[in-house]
């Protein structure tokens, strides 16, 4: 068993976790993941490392609560404890002094990215960072951020924290203004990092995206996180999960996250109806079933 | 039973409609009588053919010839002594091209029916009270030399318990969170069923050996970590871990799955118990299931509980070609399996929003041989059909998997993937480490990796023997408190 030893809420529906798995803490890198498996009937996810204490064998990461396992991590408290967690897992990212480095975070992909600018920045490289959330409720890490960064722009939907608009917006704007990046790294959701490989696809300039397909095992063996980049199969979990988002088939990448939606969504009703009943008081033996 | 001693004892077995739509034992297994008879039939050759064509070398006359008299716990003891998984074995050996195959009563009234007289024995044991008595035999010293063995499949589990026997303290490290390898993600639970594993995985840690779970050697702890950790040897096990495709437009739609990926969802995740288990799988009415193997009847038949109505297996060769059981063939047919031979998949199509619906095939047809001895399969010009399917499984077999030796340099590998071993010692290029079954071997079947895990076991203790062992060393003052903990065991047994 993995016990929690530290729970955070950053946002509205978003966690930061810290959880004692010292095998999977003695030297995770930035862009590794760890898979967990909550309990007995539990399904297996993959979630980003974005921190690490190996003294302390803990791993810390961070999560937004969006179908029935999320949830349920997100209703688990420090002291109780998660049944599985396997890794670092994936291919660490390539960290080296590139020079100029815009790193977009768009959601809970500020998370994912977080590990990736500090490493970066330890490297030597000029870091402008970006970072995009719905609404700015919704953002975290912007401190941690800008302390490793020599430049922070932040959009929000809805304009409530930054500048209305897409964290495209900006890096369009920067480089149309002659700004040269030798690298461009992403994550987030999958429209956001398209549109960012759209973005600089006419400069050429080198753009690594961190992607989050359905994983199983987590070793190559099942072959569900399947890939394509460059017109060749990858996984995700072994060969990735960053990727040349100009040779990613994005498209292909979407349909095939939703590839079981109807079942995520029927598990999360179920979830629902049941903490609903158990807020009702409907089942006092706390039984699973409804 | 008619004309006693001169016909095989058939297996008893579910009806094919109560079978089919769930995922319980399709095989019964003998009662004791039917045990008796078929054990009478053998004839107790001087030398046996059947030991030679048993990969662990099973005395298979001695324990036919304790389950004959009645005496069933001298015939487990027996088969224990050269294989540690007989449960599984009895199962899922294919013992018609092993012992059963070379078996003196094959030409007249059908060979002696050796897989299910082994899988009496251990399930007779299980149902007793003898069970695990043997453990506490075992001779593991607290002061033995500490061995790493990665992966937890049947070379694995082989090889751990015949190293535990030996005396080593041995340490088995899987990537999943479960232990058991291919037994556990790969063969269904109606082949194999889920207590039964669990049992036999229990033999081989009440022989001394520890289980660690959620440890990817190559990612959570390297090659070299467990050699700085204190084990003086390892023995990869890791398997065929690599899923095979097709390499055709459309396998990358929703609803297509790699067999793996299939059965390791429902076997491995429970997916057939969602939403109870949390882990989705979506079947829909028509599935295709392309492939000739175990592995493609497995899936097949799996779909079939799952509520699918109609499941096809295409296969580009006829039915003598494929490399599945011929019992397992049968199984599937009787359940209502089709067959669509001398067929191969052209392309999957798809609908507007990327979900599969149907396979595109091309006839095929049979002409000269190949360099697997086996008919080379040609498309028949203009032939063409389409086969409506809501999942396509593709289980066209798995490689072995390149996540260890792609953190490990030093661990060279042949041009195929698999581990270059040593064909005696099934050392690999890096000195003190072994690797057996699928990860080495082309075999492929169960018995032969447990064949792989046994003697990379005997090789792994002269090697450790040469290195000056310290299983006959005086403990040392700067022992770890894990050895102490170690040590009270010890006392005790």
């Amino acid at each position: 068993m993995y016990p929690i030893v530290r729970k955070e809420g950053l946002a509205p529906s978003v966690w930061l976790m810290e959880v004692k798995a010292p095998l999977v803490a003695r030297q995770p890198k930035a862009g590794q993941f760890a898979i967990f498996r909550l309990n007995e009937t539990g399904e297996r996810f993959p979630l980003t490392i974005a921190r690490h204490d190996a003294r302390a064998g803990t791993i810390t990461v961070v999560f937004q609560e969006v179908g029935k396992s999320t949830r349920q991590l997100a209703s688990l408290e420090v002291g109780q404890a998660i049944a599985d967690v396997v890794g670092p897992l994936g291919v660490p990212s390539e960290i080296a002094h590139f020079g100029e480095v815009a790193c977009l975070g768009g959601g809970v992909g500020i998370a994912f990215i977080y590990p990736e600018i500090a490493a970066l920045h330890n490297a030597g490289n000029r870091i402008t960072s970006i970072l995009g959330a719905r609404s700015g409720s919704l953002l975290f890490f912007v401190e941690e951020i800008s302390a490793v960064s020599e430049e922070v722009h932040i959009f929000t939907d809805d304009g409530s924290k930054g500048h209305r608009g897409m964290v495209t917006d900006i890096l369009s704007e920067l480089l149309e203004s002659g700004r040269h990046f030798q690298r461009v790294i992403a994550a987030g959701p999958v429209p956001m990092l398209r549109a960012v490989a759209e973005v600089t696809r006419p400069y050429g300039i080198t753009t690594i995206v961190s992607l989050d397909p359905i994983m199983v095992d987590g070793t190559g063996m099942c072959g569900a996180c399947r890939v394509t980049v460059g017109g060749e199969r990858k996984f995700a979990c072994v060969d990735g999960p960053n990727f040349d988002a100009h040779q990613v088939d994005f498209e292909e990448l979407m349909r095939r996250k939703r590839g079981f939606a109807q079942l995520e969504r029927q598990a999360l009703e179920q979830c629902l109806a049941l903490e609903r009943a158990r807020a009702e008081g409907l089942l006092q033996d706390g039984s699973r079933r409804l | 039973m008619i004309s006693e001693g001169k016909t095989r004892v058939a297996m008893p077995k579910r009806h094919s409609a109560q079978r089919a739509r769930d995922f319980e034992e399709v095989a019964l297994g003998y009662s004791e009588e039917q045990a008796r008879q078929e054990a009478g039939r053998c004839l107790g050759c001087k030398k046996p053919q059947c030991v030679a064509g048993c990969p662990v070398a099973i005395d298979i006359p001695g324990f036919i010839e304790k389950i004959s008299a009645g005496d069933f716990a001298g015939a487990i003891r027996t088969i224990k002594q050269s294989n540690a998984l007989p449960a599984i074995c009895g199962r899922v050996c294919p013992q018609e091209t092993q012992c059963e195959q070379v078996c003196i009563l094959g030409k007249k009234g059908g060979a002696v029916n050796i897989g299910a007289l082994e899988r009496f024995a251990a399930d007779w044991e299980a149902g007793s009270a003898l069970e695990g008595q043997e453990a506490s035999s075992c001779p593991t010293r607290v002061d033995a030399q500490r061995v790493a063995v990665v992966g937890s499949g049947p070379a694995s589990l082989t090889c751990a318990g015949e190293l535990a026997k030996l005396g080593y303290r041995v340490t088995i490290f899987e990537s999943l969170h479960a232990p058991g390898g291919v037994l556990r993600y790969g063969i269904p639970s109606f082949r194999l069923p889920r207590e039964v594993l669990e049992r036999e995985i229990d033999y081989v840690r009440s022989l001394g050996v520890e289980i660690q779970t959620n440890v990817v050697v190559g990612k959570t702890l390297t090659l070299e970590d467990l050699f700085a950790e204190g084990y003086e040897a390892v023995f990869v096990g890791v398997g065929a871990g690599l899923p095979y495709f097709l390499n055709l437009p459309g396998e990358n739609y929703s609803g297509v799955y790699t067999a793996n990926e299939f059965l390791t969802r429902v076997n491995l995740m429970k997916a057939h118990l969602f939403p109870e288990y949390d882990t989705p799988i979506a079947i829909g009415d028509r599935v295709v299931v392309v492939g000739g193997g175990n592995v493609t009847m497995d899936s097949a038949r799996s779909a079939l509980r799952l509520g699918a109505r109609s499941v096809s297996v295409v296969y580009r060769r006829s039915r003598a070609e494929m490399p599945a059981r011929a019992e397992e063939v049968i199984n599937a047919e009787e359940e209502g399996i089709k067959f669509r031979f001398l067929a191969a998949p052209k392309r999957i199509l798809a609908d507007g929003r990327g979900s599969v619906n149907a396979v595109e095939c091309q006839e095929m047809e049979l002409g000269e041989l190949d360099e697997s001895g086996r008919p080379r399969p040609r498309p028949r010009k203009g032939a063409e059909f389409i086969l409506p399917a809501d999942t396509v499984i593709v289980a066209i077999g798995a490689g072995p998997n390149p996540l260890l030796p792609r953190v490990t340099p030093a661990l060279e590998t042949e041009t195929d993937g698999r581990l270059r071993i040593d064909p005696e010692t099934l050392q690999t290029s890096i000195p003190g480490v072994f690797a057996g079954g699928d990860i080495a071997n082309e075999e492929g079947t169960v018995i032969a990796a447990m064949g792989d895990g046994k003697r990379a076991a005997r090789a792994m203790d002269a090697y450790l023997k040469s290195k000056g062992g310290r299983i006959e060393t005086a403990r040392d003052e700067t022992r770890s408190t894990e050895v102490v903990t170690a040590g009270r065991k010890e006392q005790k047994s």
